[in-house]
């Protein structure tokens, strides 16, 4: 400050960076709108099943990518335990509410399983978190990795708490102002409401001091500390801050499946979810949630094509596969990267100045 | 291993701004640094001199905790810091430059002069964006402009020309309220224009801040230190004014007849 001093002069003129005041409504960019308004209406225009299990489902993965493309875009730190993360708020749900196995489900009302599920959820994934940054790199991809198995396998022995290898089924939604929150129009706007809320939760963030601490971290983690920054602590707070997000969305998957089994968390699965935050990019938050609605189509349909083709079905990890190796081929960030630099050719944007994505200014 | 506010108070007051006691680094088994003592008062500007790979700059490593040092002890206005990782000795008002610019590049230049502003203080884990009339913020902007960034405000530091980079550099070292500054050779690949924006801001500095300036550019060094640190081969070789070091014969046979052996 004292140096400051020195040199003050008239503050600069704010050039929108961080906008003026009145007219928020104004500031919001037009594919917003276009998007709320299309995502508002589905209930109208599609079947319950894809309502249900296509939107539904992509939109509770891309939770869940989008809790990696905070830790793997933002802090530079690639971990596989997010799936892991929100299976295992997914099984307190199961295990401190209820399910079908009222031998082990304590029945706690939703208000108390819920928080508790997600607060459980937190906490493995800040240890989680505690132990992989201190590595580097591929380290912190085979650690988290290494969790990743480690609770698959866990789970599947442990028939105590988590009633092994056949895990809960009857694991329902509440119902709350009495809406039975497992039928499909609810479910999704349901959905839709808490993965709004997480996007634009990580969209801010990204421009908070903390945010922008953890974008400094991982472009140069010696020089943050060589500014007062303990490198360290905000590593494993962005761990924390992503397990609430994996955590909530994990809840989610279980009332969307009913049940949940240790197969839910398998390496198939962590896995999976770092190619959907890859396929759809990592540089903005939409990029998770393009990449698992991808994902959750080819899922759902590669296997009518390919017989449809006369090929095996079971061959729909192959189609996935090269989908995805034609995207990272082609563009360095996903989809999202691949539309930005179509957007960059066609409108002359100025590369120095509108590097920023809409809706991120 | 930490001390309390009030020993740090009372020990500011009175102690030098910067004591080494026998510093010794090594890499394997090359002794980058031998036993270095050095003293350096509260306010005082110091220039450290030396041919390349004389260890200047893995003695700012051992003084911020980049590096610990092999053995001796490093003590910052009276406080044993030695133990300490680089971000305490920051909080408590050490500041450094790079000789080769470490800089977020794909942040803004006002975002990285930000993030130095911040690091230095409070809620460094907020999530709460800063508003219009953020204070820090504003701060930042100043300190762009006082390096003449202000132009390029917004834009990332990738389209920034080395000189530039610099200058950057030189601001995430003024940010906060900073008390003791290590510029390791801030004006390496500036030019003249730039060298001598640099020079101001150097005597510009209030006069409460010391710092140590590694600069091989003699004019520059001379004219913005009182002591000058010869160093050579990880060790002490000679203390004094800018008169005497400048007049030492051994010094102008290190400097103009090979001493880089
Ligand atoms: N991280 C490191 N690992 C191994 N050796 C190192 C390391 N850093 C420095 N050295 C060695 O220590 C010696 C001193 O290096 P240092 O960088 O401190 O020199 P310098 O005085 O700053 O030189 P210059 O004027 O070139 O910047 C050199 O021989 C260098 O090779
Ligand atoms: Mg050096």
């Amino acid at each position: 400050m004292v140096v400051v001093e020195n040199y003050n002069k008239t503050p600069p003129p704010n050039d929108g960076n961080r906008g003026a005041k009145g007219g928020w409504l104004s500031r919001i960019p037009t594919a917003y709108w276009v998007v709320g308004f299309i995502m508002l209406c589905m209930p109208l225009v599609v079947t319950p099943f894809i309502l249900f299990q296509i939107f539904g489902w992509a939109l509770i993965l891309g939770m869940i990518a989008l809790s990696l493309m905070f830790l793997g875009g933002l802090g530079g730190m690639v971990s596989l335990a997010q799936m892991t993360i929100a299976v295992c708020a997914g099984y307190m749900v199961a295990i401190f509410g209820d399910s079908a196995i009222t031998s082990i489900s304590l029945g706690l009302p939703w208000w108390l399983a819920v928080p508790i599920a997600i607060i459980v959820g937190t906490i493995f994934g800040t240890l989680t978190g505690a132990i992989a940054v201190r590595t580097e790199g591929i380290y912190t991809i085979m650690i988290t990795l290494a969790i990743a198995a480690a609770f698959f396998y866990f789970t599947r022995q442990n028939y105590v708490i988590f009633n092994g290898f056949s895990g809960f089924n009857g694991v329902m939604p509440p119902v709350i102002f009495g809406i039975d929150w497992h039928n499909p129009t609810p479910f999704y706007y349901l959905v839709l409401f808490i993965a709004t809320l997480a996007y634009l939760l990580v969209l801010y963030v990204s421009r908070s001091p903390f945010g922008l601490a953890l974008q400094g971290v991982r472009d140069n983690s010696r020089r943050m500390a060589a500014l007062g920054f303990n490198v360290t602590a905000h590593r494993i707070a962005a761990y924390t801050f992503a397990s609430v997000i994996a955590s909530v969305a994990g809840i989610l998957l279980v009332w969307q499946n009913s049940q949940i089994s240790p197969g839910t968390a398998g390496i198939g699965a962590a896995i999976d979810i770092l190619i959907i935050a890859v396929v759809g990019g990592m540089r903005h938050p939409i990029g998770p949630f393009i990449g698992a609605l991808i994902y959750v189509i080819l899922r759902t349909f590669a296997l009518d094509i390919l017989v449809s083709f006369g090929m095996a079905g079971e061959r729909f990890q192959l189609l996935i596969g090269i989908g995805f190796l034609i995207i990272v081929l082609w563009s360095s960030d996903g989809v999202l990267g691949i539309w930005r630099s179509w957007r960059e050719r066609s409108s002359n944007i100025n590369k120095l100045t509108g590097e920023k994505m809409d809706g991120q200014s | 291993m930490k001390t309390s506010v009030a020993q740090r108070l009372s020990a500011a007051g009175t102690a030098n701004a910067l004591e080494l006691r026998g510093i010794t680094k090594m890499f394997g088994a090359l002794a980058a640094l031998k036993d270095v003592t050095m003293t350096v008062q509260p306010g005082e500007r110091r220039a450290v001199l030396g041919s390349n790979g004389a260890g200047k700059t893995t003695l700012f490593n051992c003084i911020t905790g980049d590096f610990l040092p092999t053995s001796g002890t490093v003590r910052l206005f009276g406080e044993d810091v030695t133990e300490f990782p680089a971000f305490e000795r920051i909080r408590r008002g050490l500041r450094r430059t790079y000789q080769i610019s470490l800089l977020f590049s794909n942040l803004s230049v006002v975002d990285n002069i930000y993030l130095a502003c911040r690091g230095v203080s409070r809620a460094r884990f907020s999530l709460i964006r800063p508003g219009v009339d953020d204070a820090l913020m504003a701060t930042a902007e100043a300190l762009t402009e006082a390096v003449h960034l202000h132009e390029f405000m917004n834009s990332p530091v990738a389209v920034l020309s080395y000189g530039q980079q610099r200058q950057l550099e030189i601001a995430l070292a003024l940010a906060g309220a900073p008390r003791f500054i290590l510029f390791d050779e801030p004006a390496a690949g500036l030019s003249p224009t730039e060298r001598s924006e640099l020079v101001e801001i150097l005597l510009n500095l209030p006069e409460h801040i010391g710092y140590i300036i590694i600069e091989h550019d003699m004019d520059v060094a001379l004219r913005v230190s009182q002591s000058v640190t010869m160093m050579h081969n990880g060790q002490i070789f000679k203390e004094g004014t800018p008169q005497e070091i400048e007049s030492d014969p051994e010094v102008q046979e290190l400097y103009l007849g090979g001493g880089n052996e």
